[in-house]
């Protein structure tokens, strides 16, 4: 049985579909990217996971139960986690409290809390900023804060949205190293939704699902998916 | 050490009837702003009703005393249980709104507490109110009641610091931050808004009854006005929104230059306080609180914004 399973899930807004019919499915401890152009429809999927939005038809399945109504804590606390594309930190907390929230919400003690928090404050590299106050982060450690936050409520899948954007080489770079950890570390297994850096997603990436308005058009390793015909139309136009 | 005496000796240095009475109402505005604070500071929930909590709590000691052979200070102990239910249903109503129509919707939910006061004569007299008479002290002296509200006050500032230091603060914090956020991190985001919200009443209810039981009247105008409600609220916020200290400074700031500027400047008192609002709200947009970080760190930046 598959970790998680996406079946027939469908969202339309009024006349608007976003989503249509996407049918996939995550094994333990893979990595997979969704990526499409802009509007393609990722972050909606992202949202119909987590619970943000309910899906007009289709089944969310993680560890074998349904998720589909349900609230988005709930969601969380079953065991997906989330980062989102637009970072938002708590701003006049520290590092390390920042943190320190996403642990509270799974630990049963304050001092195992703290335990969880200092754990992912190392494994996330962020041990020297840990007293500073995260609205003075740049853009690619509060992305960084954001991911450590989300681990500290130790995820079994972690849902990264947009997780490149507004990152430089070099910070995107640590971040593909970070998500490789993950996995290979923790076996956490993580659904990426990244837009164009088409190296990260072939670093990254087990495999490789292509969505263009909402629907799947490609599914495969990396290399297929990048050699696919309809994919690169996608993209660049005829 | 020293505030711990300060506090225990005060109304024994202050001798003035009037002195001490400027001093029980100072305890008393920390107490109802650290109790707003939980709400309104720490989980971000701007309520502008927290005035129906203090009538609540007043009423309750007041109906006690007009209604009952009880001793209206049972009314500490009524207030709240009175206050809880009231909390949570106005509550489950009005946090589906978010930002000013949750301010707006509590607004409503306090005039609507007003008016049933000020219609239901057989409970509450309505307009004409309820007088107490002094019960368990003598209504003379105003010593005994300092040390009332002198407890309370400190009881809620400590508890305010507790909350602060744990998983509730920490979770009330990321509530008003961002909802959204909260909710991905596995916060049941409507679980801990009413538990500010039932805290945050349940103290102001208690407050409001100790009150019936100083002031010995209550009417609608005098325990559930919204200027009330604005009161508390102006001073959790220019005493700093969300810290600990804040209310303290604020309730201190506010009441102190109230009273001097009533007596000093007599006709001109609200005209000066309105322009010591306007100064720090100009330069202190963060409160005392974070105008004296900026002094003593020499950091500019803003914390809330």
């Amino acid at each position: 049985m598959p970790l998680f399973e996406v079946k027939d899930l469908t969202k339309r807004f009024g006349g608007l579909t976003a989503v249509d019919s996407l049918t996939f499915h995550i094994e333990e401890g893979e990595t997979v990217s969704i990526i499409g152009p802009n509007g393609a429809g990722k972050t909606t999927v992202f949202n119909l996971v987590t619970g943000f939005h309910q899906p007009t038809r289709g089944e969310v399945i993680f560890c074998g139960k349904n998720l589909v109504g349900k609230k988005p804590h709930q969601i969380a606390l079953a065991g997906i986690g989330r980062t989102f594309q637009l970072v938002k930190p708590l701003r006049g907390l520290t590092v390390f409290e920042n943190i320190l929230v996403g642990a509270f919400s799974r630990a049963t003690s304050d001092a195992e809390a703290r335990d969880v928090a200092e754990d992912i404050l190392s494994f996330t590299a962020l041990d020297s900023l840990r007293d500073t106050t995260a609205d003075s982060l740049p853009i690619g450690l509060r992305k960084r804060l954001e991911l450590a936050r989300s681990l500290a409520t130790r995820p079994r899948l972690i849902l990264l949205d947009e997780v490149m954007s507004g990152l430089n080489p070099s910070e995107s770079k640590e971040a593909v190293e970070l998500i490789k950890r993950l996995r290979d570390e923790r076996g956490i297994s993580a659904v990426a939704g990244v837009e164009h850096v088409m190296q990260v997603v072939m670093s990254i990436s087990d495999r490789v699902i292509v969505l263009n308005h909402g629907r799947k058009i490609a599914e495969g390793r990396p290399e297929e998916v990048a050699a696919n015909r309809e994919v690169i139309t996608a993209y660049l136009g005829e | 050490m020293i505030l711990s005496i300060f506090l225990l000796a005060a109304p024994f240095v202050f001798e003035t009837r009037y002195s001490q009475h400027v001093l029980i109402l100072v305890l008393l505005y920390i107490t109802l702003g650290s109790a707003w604070n939980i709400l309104g500071g720490m989980a971000g929930q701007l309520s502008v009703g927290h005035a129906a909590f203090f009538g609540i709590g007043a009423y309750s000691a007041a109906i006690l005393a007009s209604k009952s052979e009880l001793s209206p200070w049972l009314g500490l102990l009524l207030g709240p249980v009175v206050a809880l239910p009231v909390a949570l249903v106005v509550g489950r109503i009005c946090f589906r709104l978010r930002g000013p129509y949750f301010t707006l919707s509590t607004i409503a939910a306090s005039e609507m507490v007003r008016l049933v006061a000020l219609n239901w004569r057989d409970l509450t007299g309505g307009a004409v109110g309820v007088v107490l008479r002094p019960s368990v002290f003598s209504g003379t002296d105003k010593v005994p009641y300092y040390y009332v509200i002198l407890v309370m006050a400190v009881g809620t500032v400590a508890l305010c610091q507790w909350i602060s230091r744990r998983k509730l603060g920490y979770f009330l914090m990321a509530v008003r931050e961002d909802e959204e956020t909260a909710e991905s991190i596995g916060i049941d985001t409507t679980r801990y808004k009413l538990v500010a919200l039932a805290l945050s009443a349940a103290i102001t209810a208690t407050a409001g009854a100790f009150y019936a039981n100083y002031f010995l009247f209550v009417d609608p105008t005098v325990v559930l006005p919204l200027a009330l409600s604005v009161e508390i609220v102006l001073i959790a916020i220019i005493g700093g929104l969300g810290t600990v200290p804040g209310p303290v400074l604020g309730a201190v700031l506010l009441k102190l230059s109230s009273e001097v500027f009533r007596n000093y400047f007599e006709q001109a008192n609200l005209l000066i306080y309105g322009a010591l609002l306007i100064l720090v709200i100009l330069f202190m947009p963060d409160g005392l609180m974070g105008g004296f970080r900026k002094i003593l760190t020499g950091d500019k930046r803003q914390v809330t914004g």
